[in-house]
């Protein structure tokens, strides 16, 4: 399939405006059946300071929409509404319980002459259903591994606590989603594996192995690599979610530190024994500290009935962390996390290291890494492994690429265009300036190519990618 | 209690006419034959050894007191000394004169301390002024003096395994001089000096010929000196010191055992451990000086077992009197009627037994709590195999806390020495194929001793029934079999399927996919076709074990019929035909596959796509569309008909009823409407 992108004009003077969060809310039909008591359903809205009468109705709204896409298909009410400004998704997680977010439409502001207000033009289509429908059900996800489900908080303590632990949640969580940044990543969720040889592998599962041996408290552990994944003892769900925190939220805020000088202020003072580099990122900050306090967060992971509560335990050294999950029935106490400390420790040191040394000599065989001429994101849908080389490294606040949003938005449409169907198949797109863009899926692998190649036709960018498949991924089944 | 006792005595000892009065009893350690000579041989000589082959029985002339006698090797000639001046031979090769011949010593006023056979014909005397290498010419009836050499000798010792003499010379005879013998040619090796406790004032003989010993451990020889303590020198207890003899070279202080004790003390080489017996406390000690002591000085030995004695020994009571309700008589063990000879013989003069000492491992196991250190001490065994085996399966047992390090410990001495086998094997193998003449016919086959302990010993006695145990929790075994595969990695062995299967197997019980996902992610488990073919029967149960699978066949490169196989089984007929064309193998592909899974998915522009794709191969290749017979064996169910333009109409039919038609250009549909 050829197709030609149309997009990618605008005019200098011209003021553009990203997606951004218009609004947010939970809300259950079933809490507020009764007219006069329509507030009841709402369960978090933000933001707060809207009128409590507008809630209602954006709220009474959304229910009428899900009820009545509901009698074309019972099964699968409405998932999005697109309008001239806007557009909202609607999730339902569990049952009755509704998550709604409003997105508003990027949009262009072209000054008028005359002091005329300036003329705004939405971009309604700009945005993509796949993107957003993700983010919002990462936003449940991310609740569910910090608090359990919104059934259990009713459990527990009825509404009151499930409002009380939403806007605790929510609040703050809000405030990170940037969904300028949103893009074909989020869709895929996917987690990016560190590139290991055999050896090093094995020393890695016999490093945990041996904890999970001697601290018998330690129920699953997950290792990770320059915050790339290696090891996961939780399963593939879990660990999908717990990576994006880890990568997204908690390694984030420690790598300033890190990277701060060793005598700046900046640096946590290391606990005493220099023999080794570990510290915890969750918990204790300062072993010694005898203020310290011996609390990590809890999360939740799914078991094979039910739910279980963990304590999460990310200890660090250099750039290998070590997650390790110990029941939450189970109080942590200082000797537990000075034994920790003093058994981990050195041994993730020496561990870290090794990786490293092994990392660089694996990219002396392979060559100098120069940087490829085509950018392209990979995702296996069996083991969520994804590789970018569009995506520069993430930090706390953005997501950067490096290509134009056009070009990540074609690679979208190509990816909901493969969602349509179930054979492989591929899609060569060109694009305006220059890219070609081509997406291949074959079983359940996806690859998204951009090359920029002045004045290649369809054959010779086939040729490409083909090269680049034969190089790039010579070591799994690809169909040509 | 558990069995303690970790040496034993022999179980079928050698038996003989005990000493007495009329009966004389030598050894000789070269033969390890027994001689009684009962009245100087006139009423009989009864010759024992270690097997039925080697005794004798014979007469001789009594011509007065035997003080020493032995045979060459192989039983050749007797040499019989019965003065200190000469030796008496005679001839036990049949067919040669009977009658006895003499050889006196060459050196005037020389007594003669003794003599040594280093051949079948060639024989050493050792005189008090020096020694006389001879050649014994039977059939001749003389003897011919290849070389002598004159020294003051107070004593000597011989070794036998490697035919070197030890003369101890100088008045305090703590000089030591070897001498070594080799077809018919005699060396000297460099002269050492022991050093004495104390030494004497006035210089008198010092070092007792009781305190010498001379055993090869480890394929190396080595003089052992039994250093008492002394009262005055600051040694408060005896210790061992083993020299080290090199066949060229100065000789060097090596080993120092540490015997912690004083008293009378006697030695044995038993399979390469050096045991000292003490005969006060009536036990035993063994030292192994492979055995690294971190915190002892360089080389010196603490024992590597505490010290236990030899196993209680009943005495079998046999011959015609023998009641058979009366028990066994226990014989008493540490008596001082026992002589003890190199490397492991215990022989009672009075009670008429030779006794080859022998280790038991078993009992070893539960001394040494150290598994590492435990490990290497078997490792070194002769019969270790079965033991170290054992030892792994109560470690995988015990599954006390901290196992796992140790569990690694041993997992990695195991492999060090299988890892060194298999090299050898392999250089051994290269040698050998490269041609044997290329100065290489030094290349021995290496010998695999017990202590190679490979994948499948390990798998059979130890793993697969470690891994069916009840009350083993999952998670410990997958780590012992992690644990074993990074080992084996690690000594760069390549790993056996039948370990990743049993890594699958257990995976798998336990539904744990996702750890079985990354294993394989990460290649841990490495690629074969049955490893392959595994994951396609998991794809039920673990539907993701499809691409990896097929992953792995693409890897192997040498798969690419099971590829097709696969993707046809999942009717994916277009993907089997490109992948087939993308590797190359379009043109010698049967299509009657292809066809067939074409058809089966009712899809009928699918068929129409497979089969033109084939002609236009038959095409390429023949020049004709058509299929070759046999290979198109459809022929019952289609027809194809050639129209006069060129192309093909094809007509599927089933039952004989018309059901499908194709044509195969266009043109020739447009030319007919």
């Amino acid at each position: 399939m050829l197709m030609i992108s149309p997009r990618m004009a605008s005019g200098m003077q011209d003021k553009q405006y990203t997606p951004s969060l218009l609004s947010f809310f939970i809300y259950n039909p079933t809490f507020g059946p009764r007219e006069g008591e329509e507030e009841k359903k709402i369960l978090f809205y933000h933001p707060s300071d809207i009128e409590k009468n507008e809630k209602i109705r954006n709220v009474g709204l959304c229910e009428a929409i899900v009820q009545f896409t509901r009698t074309f298909c019972p099964t699968k009410p409405a998932k999005s509404l697109h309008t001239q400004k806007n557009r909202q998704f609607f999730f339902e997680p569990e049952d009755n319980f509704w998550i709604v977010m409003v997105v508003r439409n990027p949009m262009i502001e072209k000054p008028n002459k005359d002091g005329k207000p300036p003329t705004i033009e939405y971009q309604e289509e700009e945005i993509l259903d796949t993107v957003y429908s993700a983010v919002v059900r990462q936003c449940y996800s991310m609740y569910k591994l910090f608090n359990g489900t919104f059934g259990r908080a009713m459990e527990a303590g009825g509404v009151e606590l499930l409002i009380q632990k939403l806007e605790k949640f929510f609040y703050r969580y809000l405030q990170t989603l940037h969904l300028q940044s949103c893009d074909l990543l989020d869709v895929f969720g996917g987690i990016s594996f560190f590139p290991l040889d055999k050896m090093t592998y094995l020393k890695i599962q016999s490093f945990v192995n041996r904890v999970e041996e001697s601290l018998s408290l330690i129920k699953y552990t997950a290792f990770l690599y320059n915050d790339q994944l290696i090891w996961s003892g939780l399963e593939q769900d879990d660990m999908r979610i717990l990576y994006k925190y880890l990568t997204t939220s908690l390694f984030p805020r420690h790598s300033e530190p890190e990277l701060a000088g060793r005598d700046s202020p900046l640096r946590p003072e290391v606990a005493g024994n220099l023999l080794h580099y570990g510290r915890f990122l969750t918990g204790p900050t300062n072993l010694k500290d005898p203020e310290a306090k011996f609390r990590f967060p809890k999360i939740f992971v799914s078991t094979g009935d039910g739910y279980e509560e963990l304590h999460l335990i990310v200890y660090k050294a250099m750039s290998a962390a070590a997650c390790f999950m110990v029941s939450a029935s189970v109080e942590l106490t200082r000797e537990f996390c000075e034994q920790l400390d003093s058994l981990v420790g050195p041994q993730l040191t020496l561990l870290a290291s090794d990786i490293c040394e092994q990392f660089t000599i694996n990219r002396r065989i392979s060559g100098p890494e120069k940087e490829p001429q085509f950018k392209f994101i990979y995702f296996n849908h069996m083991n969520l492994a994804e590789k970018s080389t569009i995506h520069m490294r993430k930090t706390a606040s953005v997501c950067l690429t490096s290509v134009h949003p056009d070009l990540m938005k074609i690679l979208g449409d190509i990816n909901c265009d493969f969602a349509r169907v179930d054979e492989d198949e591929e899609i060569i797109v060109k694009a305006m300036t220059d890219y070609w863009v081509v997406g291949k899926k074959s079983d359940q692998r996806e690859l998204y190519v951009i090359l920029n190649q002045k004045n290649a036709n369809l054959i010779e960018v086939n040729e490409e990618v083909k090269r680049l498949c034969a190089t790039q991924f010579n070591n799994i089944f690809f169909l040509d | 209690m558990t069995e303690e006792h970790y040496l034993e005595l022999c179980e079928n000892p050698v038996q003989f006419e005990h000493a007495s009065s009329v009966n004389n009893v030598f050894f000789d350690e070269a033969n390890k034959q027994v001689f009684a000579v009962r009245s100087g041989g006139a009423t009989g000589v009864v010759v024992k050894g270690p097997d039925d082959k080697s005794s004798v029985a014979f007469r001789m002339d009594d011509k007065g007191e035997v003080k020493c006698i032995k045979f060459s090797i192989g039983n050749k000639i007797l040499a019989v000394q019965r003065t200190s001046k000469s030796v008496d031979f005679i001839n036990f090769i049949p067919d040669y004169p009977h009658t006895e011949f003499t050889q006196e010593c060459k050196t005037k006023n020389a007594n003669v301390l003794g003599f040594c056979w280093t051949s079948w014909n060639e024989i050493v005397f050792i005189t008090d002024q020096g020694i006389e290498f001879y050649q014994v010419f039977p059939d001749k009836r003389s003897v011919k003096l290849l070389k002598s050499q004159s020294i003051n000798v107070n004593w000597y010792q011989y070794c036998p395994e490697t035919a070197v003499i030890l003369l101890s010379t100088t008045v305090q005879g703590n000089v030591l001089q070897p001498f070594a013998f080799r077809n018919g040619t005699m060396s000297k090796l460099s002269k050492f000096e022991i050093e004495l406790p104390v030494v004497p004032k006035p210089a008198k003989l010092s070092l007792s010929e009781r305190d010498i010993a001379m055993a090869t451990i480890y394929g190396q020889l080595y003089v052992m000196y039994l250093k008492h303590h002394s009262r005055t020198a600051n040694s408060p207890s005896a210790e061992v010191v083993l020299y080290h003899l090199p066949r060229e070279g100065p000789c060097k202080k090596s080993h120092v055992l540490k015997l912690n004790t004083t008293g009378k003390f006697a030695l044995n080489i038993v399979d390469n451990l050096v045991v000292v017996h003490h005969q006060s406390s009536q036990t035993s000690l063994i030292f192994d000086i492979k055995l690294k002591e971190p915190e002892c000085a360089v080389n010196t030995h603490q024992p590597a077992l505490p010290a236990r004695s030899i196993h209680p020994y009943r005495i079998p009571l046999s011959g015609p009197a023998v009641v058979p309700s009366q028990p066994p008589v226990p014989c008493q063990l540490y008596s001082s009627s026992w002589s003890v000879f190199q490397p492991d013989i215990i022989i009672s003069a009075s009670e008429g037994y030779l006794w080859y000492l022998q280790v038991k491992l078993p009992p070893t196991v539960n001394l040494l709590q150290d598994k590492g250190k435990l490990m290497d001490f078997l490792l070194r065994r002769r019969d270790c195999k079965m033991v170290i085996l054992s030892v792994c399966s109560q470690t995988l047992d015990g599954g006390e806390k901290g196992g796992l390090p140790v569990v690694a410990t041993i997992f990695d001495k195991l492999n060090l020495v299988y890892k060194e086998y298999l090299e050898a094997e392999q250089s051994y193998t290269m040698a050998m194929e490269s041609g044997p003449s290329r100065g290489s016919a030094a290349q021995k086959r290496p010998v695999r001793t017990q202590a190679v302990i490979d994948q499948s010993d390990m798998y059979t006695h130890v793993l697969s029934s470690f891994t069916e145990r009840k009350g083993v929790s999952h998670k410990f075994i997958i780590a012992v079999l992690m644990e074993y595969i990074r080992s084996l990695n690690q000594f760069q062995i390549t790993v056996q399927h039948y370990l990743y299967e049993l890594v699958i197997k257990t995976l798998v019980q336990h539904n744990l996919f996702y750890m079985l996902h990354q294993f394989l992610q990460y290649h841990v488990l490495s690629d074969s076709k049955p490893l392959a073919c595994l994951l396609l029967s998991l794809e039920s149960t673990y539907p993701p074990a499809h691409q990896l699978s097929l992953d792995m066949l693409k890897r192997l490169s040498t798969a690419n019929d099971e590829i097709v196989e696969v993707l046809l089984s999942k009717q994916q007929v277009l993907g089997a035909l490109r992948f087939i064309r993308s590797v190359g193998g379009h043109d010698n592909m049967s299509a009657r596959k292809f066809l067939d899974a074409a058809r089966q998915t009712g899809d009928q522009m699918l068929f129409y796509t497979v089969f033109r794709s084939f002609q236009q191969r038959n095409q390429r290749l023949r020049g004709s569309p058509s299929f070759n017979p046999g290979e198109h064996t459809h022929t019952d169910t289609h027809r194809q008909v050639t129209c006069r333009c060129g192309c093909v109409l094809i007509v599927v039919l089933q039952e004989n009823t018309v059901r499908n038609m194709w044509f195969t250009s266009s043109s020739c549909l447009g030319s007919r409407r």
